[in-house]
């Protein structure tokens, strides 16, 4: 058997994917909370579970209305979006006035009663949630097996990040969102409507994590916990990357994958805390995050 | 004599209501209470200044106008347009535009894009290659992080971009402050080429012999009140008056 390193190539390797599936996850999740973030000043977190609605959303569409993956990938993203637009107008919005941490009790508090609600409905044993048809199987890499939904996993995700950094680093729709972002009163006096803007931007973050939750219903179970353990890791990912920074969470999104792949096959003790130190690492460095910029 | 002499110019005389009416504003940031009772008037197609020393309520009075004060009240009418319980959004709207104090040059966004930032609001804006007219550097600059200008250039660069908009009347706070003699000039020279292509004009200042350059009339703001106004052709002989208010 090829050996690099002392461990065999098939097992690199496939902790290598492995990190990159999970690197796709933080990725995703943490542009998400990166795009509220910037705009809205919240640190939202009901994320993950808006993650989890999604990943419900599309075991629903499939069990209740007999729609399948491909068309869930579209519709459950906008359903929780919607949710999460009516939760940015009831709730949300009456905090842009105050101290960050009401926004973070008050999305906190709501992600535990999402989760609570679904954890009452569906219990935690997990639903299962099918791969497509399209995508069952896999390939033979010569140096590994790569599951073909594994494969699309990491190819969509690459595909929405790549296009909401374009959006908004390139587009005009991008240059209001970065100048709200910077001074909202000057963007709004130029006959801009800012608060049109921030509820479109919650719903598109949350659209983002339900996105996620739809690409993981087939790999993980579909479980109203499954949000709750992943967010915590995600979190920590934005502190390392630096809060609001778009190119930012993509990039140390994945890069912390691999890392904890990597990490699994050479010191698999320390595959669970490895981001955490990290994250201690970054901050006593730099404490705005490694793309952060210091306000 | 002021009416006379206003009488002559272009736009005064066929406006019988003024365009701007500001009556009894008052304005509060937080508790403390920063206008109170301002009343003045500009009528279309006139350059007007605010004088006054610092603090005395002149940047207060462009925010609250374009509404960006959180609390305000008394009356402003635009155009017609009762504006006081107005978002900023819909004033932009009605054709006012705000440059302000700081500038306002968003550093995330390049000089192109913090130039095509406001949308437009009427047909009539200056185009791209006008604005490059008028303001050769942010061509050749285009591409570069819109902070990383010169503070002059900055100055253009927030001027430039709501002339693109189709707004009429513009509120300009300080837009010499800091800037080299040069520059300066360069700035009076467009809002003379502004004035005569009838745009209506609020200009805040401190250099009261800027402000004579470029204005029809003066307003001298003391403690969020107007205190006295001064015709342009005045200005000479109140010296001494001005002196005392501004205090210099």
């Amino acid at each position: 058997m090829t050996m690099i390193f002392g461990v065999p190539t098939a097992a690199l390797f496939g902790q290598l994917l492995l990190g990159l599936i999970n690197g796709s996850f933080y990725a995703m999740l943490s542009l998400g909370l990166a795009v509220i973030f910037g705009l809205l000043n919240i640190i939202n977190f009901t994320h993950g579970a808006q993650y989890m609605m999604g990943a419900f959303a599309s075991w629903m569409l499939l069990n209740y209305l007999g729609i399948g993956y491909w068309p869930a990938l579209i519709l459950a993203p906008l359903i929780v979006g919607a949710t999460g637009i009516i939760l940015e107008r009831l709730l949300i919005s009456r905090l842009y006035n105050l101290d960050h941490l009401y926004g973070l009790l008050l999305t906190f508090g709501v992600g535990l009663i999402i989760q609570g609600l679904f954890r009452n409905q569906y219990g935690v044993s997990g639903l299962p949630y099918g791969i497509p048809s399209q995508l069952t199987g896999g390939q033979n890499l010569g140096f590994m097996f790569m599951p073909n939904y594994r494969g699309w996993v990491v190819v969509a995700s690459l595909i929405v990040c790549l296009a909401t950094w374009f959006i908004i680093e390139k587009t005009r729709l991008g240059a209001y969102l970065r100048a709200a972002t910077e001074n909202p009163t000057l963007v709004q006096a130029f006959g801009i409507n800012v608060p049109l803007m921030i509820t479109l931007t919650y719903g598109a973050g949350v659209a983002l994590a339900a996105f996620a939750g739809v690409l993981a219903a087939p790999i993980y179970s579909v479980n109203p916990n499954m949000g709750a353990d992943l967010i915590i890791v995600v979190f920590a990912v934005v502190v390392i990357g630096g809060m609001g920074s778009i190119l930012g969470s993509i990039i140390t999104g994945f890069a912390l994958g691999l890392v904890e792949g990597l990490t699994k096959v050479f010191y698999p003790e320390a595959s669970s805390t490895v981001i955490f130190v990290i994250m201690v690492l970054v901050l006593l460095v730099k404490p705005a995050g490694l793309f952060g910029r210091t306000a | 004599m002021a009416e006379a002499a206003l009488a002559t110019r272009p736009g005064a005389a066929r406006a019988t209501a003024p365009l701007l009416k500001v009556e009894g504003l008052e304005a509060w940031y937080g508790e403390s209470h920063v206008l109170h009772g301002m009343s003045f008037d500009v009528r279309q197609g006139e350059v007007i200044t605010l004088l006054g020393r610092n603090g005395a309520g002149k940047t207060t009075t462009m925010k609250s106008i374009i509404g960006i004060m959180g609390k305000r009240t008394g009356s402003i009418v635009f155009d017609g347009t009762e504006t006081i319980k107005m978002p900023s959004r819909l004033i932009a709207k009605l054709g006012v535009a705000f440059v302000p104090e700081e500038r306002g040059i968003f550093s995330s966004l390049s000089v192109i894009e913090n130039l095509m930032l406001p949308p437009q609001i009427k047909p009539g804006g200056l185009s791209l290659d006008q604005i490059y007219d008028l303001f050769p550097n942010l061509k050749e600059r285009s591409g570069s992080q819109g902070t990383k200008l010169s503070g002059g250039e900055q100055q253009m660069l927030s001027i430039a971009r709501i002339l693109r908009t189709g707004a009429k009347f513009l509120l300009l706070d300080e837009p010499t402050e800091g800037l080299a003699p040069v520059i300066i000039q360069q700035i009076g020279a467009t809002i003379q080429r502004l004035k005569n292509d009838g745009f209506t004009i609020i200009l805040v200042e401190q250099n009261f012999r800027f402000a004579q350059t470029v204005a029809d009339r003066h307003y001298v703001v003391e403690q969020g009140r107007i205190i006295d106004m001064i015709p342009n052709e005045e200005m000479d002989a109140s010296v001494d008056k001005l002196h005392r208010y501004l205090g210099v």
